[in-house]
């Protein structure tokens, strides 16, 4: 059996309601079917998760570290841009 | 009189998955791929979890799984045949998960002795029985040397299927109507593999399988030579 070819996924986990679906790592398999079922073996099996996403890496669209400076740099220096002026709410958790 | 019926359905219960574990076991290093190596072990690991609540009702634990000679052991035929290639490694499991399933299933819904592991059991065996359904779909259904090697598997394993439907003392399910569920769903799985039902025989004469009284096929008693190797060779040793 090869398995050189087999395509990689990405894998995100919801650790649980409420919260967003969190990239967890990759990993190779040959359909989305089984990309879900290694998700679950390789990363929820100690009860990480309560719901999985899996999207085949070649379908994601990256930033390049050459671009590191025109995309990122100029925000540094606007504090304005940062939503601190106002007071949290006690017990907000997850803003 | 009821503890012994008991303890005989555990033994036989809990030997078929300890033995089955271990020859999944077997996979470690060695799986075509380390995902699939991964899912053979937490499989693997599922049903030692099993095992060792089953064998801990009939006994000592350690003592049985290490201590035992091959005759003793009480599991199916089935689980002890190796692993051979990835399809009869799928196919044995597509077998027995399909089995397994429906056993405890049964035996969740009922209020035996086995109610409370059957009831925690039969969602980590509902996952191997996925497991081995889509592999056996994408073995039967992929490649030319695939399907061969899968339909060689579903022939070569055939034979020991009827031991699986045969009474157990003390596990309280209706053979037949087990069976009759197993042939639609194992049928089904291997017409939309593409694969085709093996006619060989599964029960008469010519069947095989008396693991349950005792009597294994040659490549057990290698098998357990190695699972119990360690323990005997240092007895009482711990981690």
């Amino acid at each position: 059996m090869t398995n050189t070819d087999w395509p990689l996924w990405e894998v995100f986990v919801r650790s649980r309601r409420g919260l967003s679906h969190t990239h967890a790592g990759s990993l190779h398999a040959p359909d989305a079917e089984f990309a879900l079922r290694n998700a679950r073996d390789l990363y929820t099996r100690r009860g990480e998760g309560i719901s999985l996403w899996v999207v085949p890496s070649a379908a994601i669209t990256a930033s390049s570290p050459d671009e590191k400076d025109p995309f990122f740099e100029p925000s540094a220096d606007k504090p304005y841009r940062h939503p601190t002026f106002y007071e949290i709410p006690e017990g907000v958790k997850h803003l | 009189m009821t503890v012994s019926t008991s303890t005989a359905a555990a033994l036989a219960l809990g030997d078929d998955a300890l033995v089955l574990s271990h020859r999944l076991g077997e996979w470690a290093g060695h799986a075509p791929v380390l995902e699939e190596e991964v899912a053979l072990a937490n499989i693997a690991l599922d049903l030692l979890g099993q095992a060792r609540v089953l064998l801990s009702l009939a006994g000592d634990e350690d003592e049985l799984a290490y201590l035992r000679e091959e005759r003793a052991f009480r599991n199916l035929q089935l689980v002890e045949q190796p692993n051979d290639d990835f399809a009869h490694t799928i196919v044995r499991q597509l077998y027995f998960s399909t089995y397994q399933h429906l056993l405890y299933a049964e035996l969740a819904a009922g209020d035996g002795d086995f109610a409370p592991l059957a009831a925690k059991a039969v969602k980590e065996v509902a996952y191997h029985r996925d497991h081995a359904e889509q592999w056996t779909l994408r073995l039967g259904d992929g490649t030319e040397e695939s399907h061969e090697r899968a339909q060689r598997a579903c022939e070569a394993l055939w034979r020991f299927t009827g031991e699986m439907f045969r009474p157990v003392d003390g596990v309280d399910v209706d053979g037949e109507r087990l069976e009759a569920a197993w042939l639609a769903s194992v049928g089904e799985t291997l017409r939309r593999a593409t694969l085709t039902i093996p006619e060989g025989p599964r029960t008469g004469a010519w069947r095989a399988g008396a693991g349950r009284q005792g009597l294994h096929t040659e490549s057990f008693g290698r098998m357990i030579a190695e699972m119990q190797h360690l323990h005997r060779s240092h007895p009482g040793a711990s981690w």
